[in-house]
C-alpha cells in the first residue's frame, strides 16, 4: 500500500517526503485545485524545486486539478494539465470530464488519477472514466463502508486509492453545492468549501457566535473551542432538539481498518489536509509510515499502537476522530 | 426546438432583449415534473400523479432518486403510474438513484436502464456508464457537466438532454446553451427546493437517534421533508434522508421570457406534497403568454415553502434572492464577456 500525503507548501512537501511518503500531491496557485486557500499552494518556482526535492528521494508527484471549470475559466485548466505535465509530475488528479478528455488527448502518456471529486462510488462509474481516459487509479469518496469498498475495489478496472486520515467530508464529493448556497463558492466551482472571505466571528454576551455570509453556523459558550465554521458542522435546530444535526467537528481516522484496507486489495491511502501545517504533515506521515509498515511486515498481529493515536488525536479536528462511512453505524 | 445558434458566437443574448415580442407556440420550452425526492405513502404517490395526468406538464420524471430503502412502491407500480402518465400523453422518464453504495443498488440499476420502454435520465456516472454507446440517455442535475467537452464527451455517449447542475449561473447556461452539440436539449431547474448535497448517513434517522440500518422509514413523517433551523430560528435547509435541500425555494418565474428567448428546451418543475398541479398551471399559462410573469409571480406566492430564491442564476449565493430592479448586466458597463 502507497502512502500519499498532502504538500500545501514547500515546507509541507519536504516533511511528507521526509517522513516516508511514497508519493505526495499539490495544487497550483488558483481555483483549479479544490484546495484553493490564501497563501497555500505552488507558484512555478517552488513546484520545481518540489518535484526535484522529490524526485531525488524516490517519491512521486502528483497534481491535484480536481475542481469544475466553467466556459469562462477553461484555459486555466487547460493550462495547469499542460504546466504539470512540462514539469515531469507523475500523475494528474482530476475529476471533470472535460479536463480529463483534454490530458487524455493531450498527453496520451501521463498517468491520470480520478480525483475523489469525480464522485465515483462504484465499479460503473470507474469502468467510464477507464475506458474513456485510460485512468490508472481511482479515489473513492468518504461514503462506502468498508464492505462496499471491497466490492469496489473486487470489481474495479483500477486499483482503489481510500482516505485514511483527516477532515471528514459527510457528504459524497464533488456532489455538494451547501457552499456555494450560502456564499456563492463551492469546491467545484472555486476549491474552496464555506471559504474564510464568507466568516465572521462575533463575540456576543451570549458567546462566541460563528457566522457564513451571516447565516449562524455556530454559537459557542464561554470555554467551549471554537472551530472553523464549516457549514456541515455546526449546531443546528431540528424538531426542537440543537445539536450536530450533519456532523461534529471530527477527523476521519482509519488506522486500525488497516489491515483489512490492505485484504480487500487497496493500493494507496490518502492523507488529507494540505491546507494544514508542516508539522501536521510531518506527525501524520511518520505515524502512517510504521504503521503501513508494520501492517506489511505481519498483517495478522497487527495492533495500532497507543503513541500513534495519542499522536493523531492531538491533531485532529475538535481532537475527536472517528471510521467514518467505513463503519457502518456512522452512517 | 434544439435548433443551434451560430456555434462561433461567444457573445450571450441580452436579457429580455424582446419583451414584447410575441412568442411562436413552436418554440416554447416544454414543462416537466422532476423525480419526487420525499418518501410518501404508495396511496399517496398514485393519487399524486393520477393528478399530474391532468396537468400540462410534457415530461414525467419518475422513480425514487434519494434512497434505495424507499421501497413502498417496486418497480412495476413505477411502471404502472409511466403506463398511466404515458396514456396521458405525457413523455415518461426513468430516473435513477444519485448515490450508488450496495451492489443491490447497482442491480436495481442496470434493470432500469436495460428497460426498453422508457427514456432514462442518469443521477450519476455508473448510469451513463451503463448507457453509454447502447442507447440515448438524459442526465439530471447531479451529473456535473460544468463546460462544453464535458457536454460533447457525454453527448457521444448518447445524451440526449442534459440538467443544468443548479448551482451554475445564466452565462454558464448560455455559453454551454450555444455550443452544445446538435440535437442535445437543455433543460433547467426552475422551481423547487434545492438539491445541494447527499451522504452516505441519514440526517433523518440521526435527527430522530435512530441508526440508518434501522431508521423505521422515518421520511414518510415529513412529506416535504425535516427543517434544519440555525439558532437564530431561521429555516436554513431540508433533510431528506441522505440528501440535503435547501429550504428556500428557487422560483425562477421572473426569467420566463428570458428562457423562451434563450430557446431552453425544458423547464423543470420539482414536486412538493402540496400543490404542484397549481405550480404547473402557473408556469403553462405564463408560458403561454395568458399571464406575464408579474403575475405569475404573484400567483406563486402562497404556494412556495420558507421563502423563495433565485441566487444561483445570478451568479450569486444560491440562498440569495436577486433585486429585479437593479441594473442587468447589459446596463453596466463592461460587465460582458
Amino acid at each position: 500500500m502507497e502512502l500519499v500525503c498532502p504538500a500545501g507548501n514547500l515546507p509541507s512537501l519536504k516533511a511528507a517526503v521526509d517522513n516516508g511518503a511514497n508519493a505526495v500531491y499539490m495544487g497550483f496557485k488558483d481555483d483549479t485545485n479544490a484546495r484553493h486557500f490564501a497563501g497555500l499552494n505552488f507558484d512555478d518556482r517552488r513546484a520545481a524545486e518540489g518535484i526535484r526535492y522529490a524526485h531525488d528521494r524516490g517519491t512521486k508527484v502528483f497534481v491535484a486539478i480536481n475542481t469544475f471549470p466553467q466556459p469562462s475559466g477553461w484555459t486555466r485548466w487547460q493550462h495547469a494539465v499542460d504546466h504539470a505535465a512540462e514539469m515531469g509530475v507523475d500523475a494528474l488528479i482530476l475529476a471533470d470530464i472535460g479536463v480529463m478528455d483534454y490530458a487524455s488527448h493531450r498527453w496520451p502518456d501521463l498517468r491520470l488519477h480520478l480525483s475523489v471529486q469525480g464522485s465515483a462510488t462504484s465499479a460503473e462509474a470507474i469502468n467510464f472514466y477507464y475506458q474513456n481516459f485510460g485512468i490508472q487509479r481511482v479515489v473513492l469518496p468518504r461514503v462506502l463502508s468498508l464492505k462496499q469498498v471491497k466490492q469496489v475495489a473486487q470489481d474495479s478496472p483500477v486499483p482503489v486509492e481510500v482516505f485514511g486520515f483527516g477532515s471528514l467530508c459527510v457528504m459524497v464529493e464533488g456532489r455538494c453545492i451547501l457552499s456555494s448556497y450560502v456564499t456563492g463558492r463551492s469546491p467545484n466551482t472555486f476549491g474552496a468549501c464555506s471559504p474564510a472571505n464568507a466568516v465572521s466571528w462575533n463575540e456576543t454576551p451570549d458567546g462566541l457566535e460563528t457566522r457564513l455570509n451571516n447565516i449562524l453556523i455556530d454559537k459557542h459558550a464561554e470555554g467551549e473551542s471554537a472551530g472553523y465554521p464549516t457549514l456541515c458542522k455546526g449546531r443546528f435546530n431540528v424538531s426542537g432538539n440543537t445539536y450536530y444535526a450533519i456532523e461534529e467537528p471530527t477527523s476521519l481516522n482509519t488506522l486500525e481498518l488497516l489491515p483489512e484496507l490492505q485484504s480487500v486489495g487497496v493500493a494507496a491511502i490518502k492523507i488529507e489536509g494540505r491546507q494544514r501545517s508542516p508539522a501536521y504533515v510531518a506527525q501524520v506521515t511518520k505515524v502512517w509510515r510504521e504503521a503501513i509498515d508494520s501492517c506489511k511486515a505481519n498483517p495478522e498481529r497487527y495492533r495500532t499502537k497507543e503513541n500513534w493515536m495519542a499522536a493523531l488525536e492531538k491533531v485532529s479536528e475538535g481532537s475527536q476522530t472517528t471510521l467514518g462511512a467505513y463503519h457502518r453505524s456512522w452512517q | 426546438m434544439g435548433l443551434i445558434i451560430d456555434p462561433g458566437s461567444d457573445a450571450i443574448p441580452t436579457k429580455h432583449m424582446n419583451k414584447n415580442k410575441p412568442q411562436q407556440a413552436d418554440s416554447l420550452p416544454k414543462l416537466s415534473l422532476g423525480p419526487l425526492l420525499y418518501y410518501w405513502s404508495r396511496e399517496d404517490v398514485f393519487k399524486f400523479y393520477e393528478s399530474i395526468a391532468d396537468t400540462a406538464v410534457d415530461i414525467v420524471y419518475l422513480g425514487e432518486t434519494v434512497c434505495s430503502k424507499r421501497r413502498l412502491l417496486r418497480p412495476d407500480a413505477w411502471l404502472q403510474i409511466a403506463g398511466m402518465l404515458k396514456e396521458a400523453g405525457k413523455e415518461v422518464v426513468l430516473s435513477t438513484l444519485t448515490l450508488l453504495e450496495a451492489n443491490s443498488e447497482l442491480s436495481a440499476l442496470r434493470r432500469i436502464c436495460d428497460n426498453d420502454q422508457y427514456m432514462v435520465e442518469a443521477n450519476d456516472m455508473s448510469a451513463v456508464q451503463l448507457m453509454s454507446g447502447k442507447r440515448s440517455f438524459v442526465t439530471g442535475p447531479a451529473v456535473n457537466i460544468y463546460n462544453s467537452r464535458t457536454l460533447e464527451v457525454l453527448a457521444r455517449a448518447g445524451m440526449k438532454r442534459w440538467t443544468l447542475q443548479v448551482e451554475l449561473s445564466r452565462e454558464t447556461l448560455c455559453s454551454l446553451h450555444q455550443n452544445r452539440p446538435l440535437g442535445v436539449e437543455t433543460e433547467l431547474f426552475v422551481f423547487g427546493r434545492l438539491p445541494l448535497a447527499y451522504s452516505a448517513r441519514c440526517f433523518t434517522a440521526r435527527a430522530h437517534n435512530l441508526p440508518k440500518d434501522d431508521c423505521q422509514f422515518r421520511c414518510l413523517d415529513n412529506s416535504d421533508g425535516l427543517m434544519l433551523r440555525t439558532r437564530e430560528d431561521e429555516s436554513f435547509l431540508v433533510l431528506n434522508g441522505i440528501q440535503t435541500q435547501s429550504a428556500k425555494t428557487q422560483n425562477l418565474i421572473k426569467e420566463i421570457n428570458d428562457f423562451i428567448e434563450l430557446e431552453i428546451d425544458v423547464l423543470r418543475i420539482s414536486p412538493q406534497s402540496k400543490n404542484t398541479e397549481q405550480i404547473i398551471d402557473i408556469f403553462d399559462r405564463c408560458l403561454r403568454g395568458k399571464s406575464n410573469s408579474d403575475e405569475a409571480e404573484k400567483l406563486l406566492q402562497p404556494y412556495i415553502m420558507s421563502g423563495e430564491c433565485d441566487g444561483y442564476w445570478h451568479g450569486e449565493a444560491g440562498m440569495n434572492l436577486a433585486d429585479h430592479d437593479r441594473p442587468t448586466d447589459n446596463d453596466k458597463p463592461g460587465s460582458m464577456l
